[in-house]
C-alpha cells in the first residue's frame, strides 16, 4: 500500500480505536432521534383555528426548522474538523510519533495528504451518515424532503473538509491547541463576515457587501453553508424571498441564489493551495 | 568523519553538544546548514537509502492505540518489505526485543522500557545495513541493558553498521570499536578505543582540603572533583607520591590511591575539559 494511503488508513484506524467515531454516531443518533419526535409534533400540533396545520405550512417550518438543526450539524462538523486537524501534525512532531516513520522512504507530502485524505474519509461518513438520517427521520415524520438532498451533503461536507484544511495547515507549525482555537475562531469570523456582507447587500451598500465576498474568499466555509441553505430552500420560499427584495438577503439562515460558478472554481483552488501551504510549510519545518 | 559498514560507532557528547541533531541530518529529519555527508554511498537527504535504514529515535514514542504487532507492521509497510516477508519479520523483532509475548497487547499498556524495545524492533526490521540507536537504552533496566548491548553485537556480527549515541559510556566502552566526541557541534577527539584511552588515571579518596587546597593541585592536571573522591584524568603513575606529598602538605588526609587506566568516562571529562579551557 502507498504510504499516503497507510497514513490515511492510519488516521481513519486512530478516530476508530479512539472511539471518536462511535461518540459521534451515538450522538447522531440522539439528535435525529430527539429531531423526528419534534418535527412529527408539527403535523400534530393545533394552529389558532384549534385545527392541526395545513401540509403546506407543515412543509414552510420544518424547511426552516431543517436549516437550523443542519446548521448544528455543520458546527458540530467544522468543530470536529477543527478539534482534530488542529493536533494532526503538531501533536506527532512534538511526542517524537513522526520521527521513526519519517526515517522511513516516506515524503514529507505523504505524510500531509494522507493525514488530509484520512479526515477527509471521515468528514465524508459523517456528513453522508448524518445528512441521510436526518433527512430520512425528516421524511418519515412530516413528508419533507429537502430540494436538493445531495448538494445539501456535498455543501455542508466541503464546509466540513475547508475546516479541516485550514487547521492542517495550521497544525503544521502550531501546536494543537492553538491551531485548533484559531480554525474555529475563523470558521465563526467568515460566518460574521458573511453576515456583515448581507447586510451590505441589504442596504446596497458594495463597500460593505464587499467584506462578505472577501471573506468568502479567505475561508470560504459561510459561502458554502450558503450553498448548503439554499439546497434546503423550497421553491415557495425562494419566491417570497426574492419577493421581499434586497432586504430578504440579510439573513445568515437564508439564500436566494446557489453559490456562483465562480465561487465554487475558487473552492476548488483553495483546496489546492491550501494543500501546497500545509505541504511546503512541513517540508520547511525542523523537527 | 567515516563509519565503516559493520562497526559499532560510539557518538558521544554532553547535553546539547548536537549528537540528536547529528543524526536527524544524516537521516534527512533535519536541513544541514552547511556541509554535505553520505549514507551508503547516496548523500544524505536519499528517499530511496532510507529503506536499508533503521532508527530508534531518542524521543521514542508509537500509536498507542495499536498493538506492537501493528506498529511494526506499519513499519513493514513504510519501509517497505515485501509482504511475503513481514510475518517472519516480525516474528524476529519481536523475538529479539523479548516482546513476543506481548505482541498484540496495546502499545498504551507498554512500560516505557517496553516501548523503547518495541521502537528498536521497529528499527531492525527488515535487516538494515545501517541502523541509528540514540539513547537506545535509557529508558531499560540493566537486563534490558545487556539485552541492547547483544543485539549490537549481533547486529555488528552480520555486517550491520551501528551509529550509536549514548551518555553511557561504560555501555560505549563495552560495545564501540570506534568513538567520536562531540561538543557544540564540532568533533573534538575520534578514534579506535586503544588510540582514545592511552593514558592512566589517578584515584584519590581525601579528606580535609577546601576547595582552595584543591585548586592548587591543578599541576596535576584535570580533576574529576566529587567531594573526597578525586579522579586526576590524565596521570602517570610516576607522580603518585608527588600528588600524595601535595596534598598531604595542603592539610589533605589521604585514605586511599588507586592507579588505573584511563576509562572513557576519565578520557571524555578530560576532553570536554580541554576544550572548556581552550
Amino acid at each position: 500500500m502507498p504510504a499516503v494511503l497507510v497514513i490515511a488508513r492510519l488516521t481513519v484506524q486512530e478516530a476508530s480505536r479512539r472511539r471518536l467515531l462511535a461518540a459521534l454516531v451515538i450522538l447522531t443518533l440522539i439528535v435525529v432521534g430527539f429531531s423526528a419526535w419534534g418535527f412529527n409534533k408539527i403535523t400534530t400540533v393545533t394552529g389558532s383555528s384549534g385545527q392541526p396545520l395545513q401540509a403546506q405550512q407543515v412543509q414552510l417550518i420544518t424547511s426552516q426548522l431543517l436549516i437550523v438543526i443542519t446548521f448544528m450539524y455543520s458546527g458540530v462538523l467544522a468543530l470536529s474538523a477543527a478539534v482534530v486537524a488542529g493536533p494532526l501534525i503538531s501533536s506527532e512532531v512534538e511526542s517524537g510519533l513522526l520521527l521513526s516513520m519519517l526515517a522511513r522512504p516516506v515524503r514529507r507530502s505523504e505524510v500531509v495528504i494522507g493525514k488530509w485524505l484520512g479526515l477527509a474519509i471521515l468528514i465524508a461518513i459523517y456528513a453522508g451518515g448524518s445528512a441521510f438520517l436526518e433527512m430520512a427521520a425528516v421524511d418519515w415524520a412530516t413528508g419533507y424532503v429537502p430540494p436538493h438532498p445531495i448538494e445539501l451533503t456535498l455543501y455542508v461536507g466541503a464546509e466540513g473538509l475547508a475546516l479541516l484544511s485550514l487547521g492542517l495547515v495550521l497544525s503544521t507549525r502550531l501546536s494543537g491547541i492553538t491551531g485548533g482555537v484559531i480554525a474555529l475562531v475563523a470558521w465563526l469570523m467568515g460566518w460574521i463576515g458573511g453576515v456583515v456582507g448581507d447586510i451590505g447587500s441589504a442596504l446596497q451598500n458594495q463597500s460593505v457587501a464587499d467584506i462578505g465576498i472577501v471573506s468568502h474568499l479567505i475561508l470560504p466555509t459561510d459561502g458554502l453553508w450558503r450553498g448548503a441553505v439554499y439546497a434546503m430552500e423550497p421553491d415557495a420560499v425562494l419566491a417570497a424571498l426574492r419577493a421581499a427584495g434586497t432586504v430578504a438577503r440579510a439573513n445568515p439562515f437564508t439564500a436566494v441564489d446557489p453559490p456562483p460558478t465562480a465561487f465554487l472554481t475558487w473552492v476548488v483552488v483553495w483546496f489546492a493551495l491550501m494543500l501546497a501551504l500545509a505541504i511546503w510549510s512541513f517540508r520547511t519545518r525542523e523537527i | 568523519m567515516t563509519v565503516p559498514r559493520g562497526e559499532v560507532f560510539g557518538f558521544l557528547g554532553p547535553n546539547g553538544a548536537g549528537k540528536t541533531t547529528a543524526v536527524k541530518v544524516l537521516l534527512g529529519l533535519l536541513a544541514p546548514s552547511s556541509g554535505e555527508g553520505w549514507l551508503l554511498g547516496q548523500p544524505i537527504g536519499d528517499l530511496s537509502t532510507r529503506r536499508r535504514i533503521g532508527y530508534l529515535p531518542e524521543l521514542f514514542r508509537y500509536q498507542t492505540w495499536l498493538s506492537a504487532r501493528e506498529v511494526l507492521s506499519v513499519h513493514c509497510e513504510l519501509a517497505p518489505l515485501p509482504r511475503a516477508k513481514w510475518k517472519a519479520a516480525i516474528a524476529e523483532s519481536l523475538d529479539t526485543v523479548g516482546l513476543t509475548e506481548r505482541a498484540d497487547d496495546r502499545v498504551g499498556t507498554f512500560s516505557k522500557g517496553m516501548q523503547q524495545r518495541l521502537g528498536l524492533g521497529a528499527a531492525l526490521l527488515g535487516a538494515p545495513e545501517l541502523v541509528f540507536l540514540d539513547e537506545p537504552t535509557s529508558a531499560l533496566d540493566p537486563v534490558g541493558r545487556h539485552d541492547v548491548r547483544q543485539v549490537i553485537r549481533e547486529l555488528a556480527d552480520r555486517g550491520t553498521a551501528v551509529f550509536l549515541n549514548s551518555h553511557l559510556l561504560s555501555e560505549v566502552e563495552q560495545v564501540c570499536d570506534r568513538v567520536a566526541v562531540v561538543d557544540h557541534g564540532r568533533v573534538i577527539a575520534s578514534g579506535t578505543m586503544d588510540d582514545l584511552l592511552t593514558g592512566s588515571a589517578v584515584y584519590l579518596r581525601v579528606a580535609g582540603l577546601s576547595d582552595e587546597a584543591k585548586s592548587q593541585l591543578t599541576s596535576f592536571g584535570p580533576v574529576d572533583d566529587e567531594g573526597e573522591r578525586l579522579t586526576f584524568t590524565k596521570l602517570g603513575q610516576d607522580r603518585i607520591p608527588e600528588l600524595v606529598a601535595q596534598v598531604v602538605a595542603l592539610g589533605g588526609r589521604v585514605y586511599e590511591v588507586i592507579p588505573r587506566h584511563q576509562t572513557l568516562e576519565d578520557r571524555f571529562l578530560q576532553l570536554l575539559g580541554e576544550e572548556e579551557s581552550a
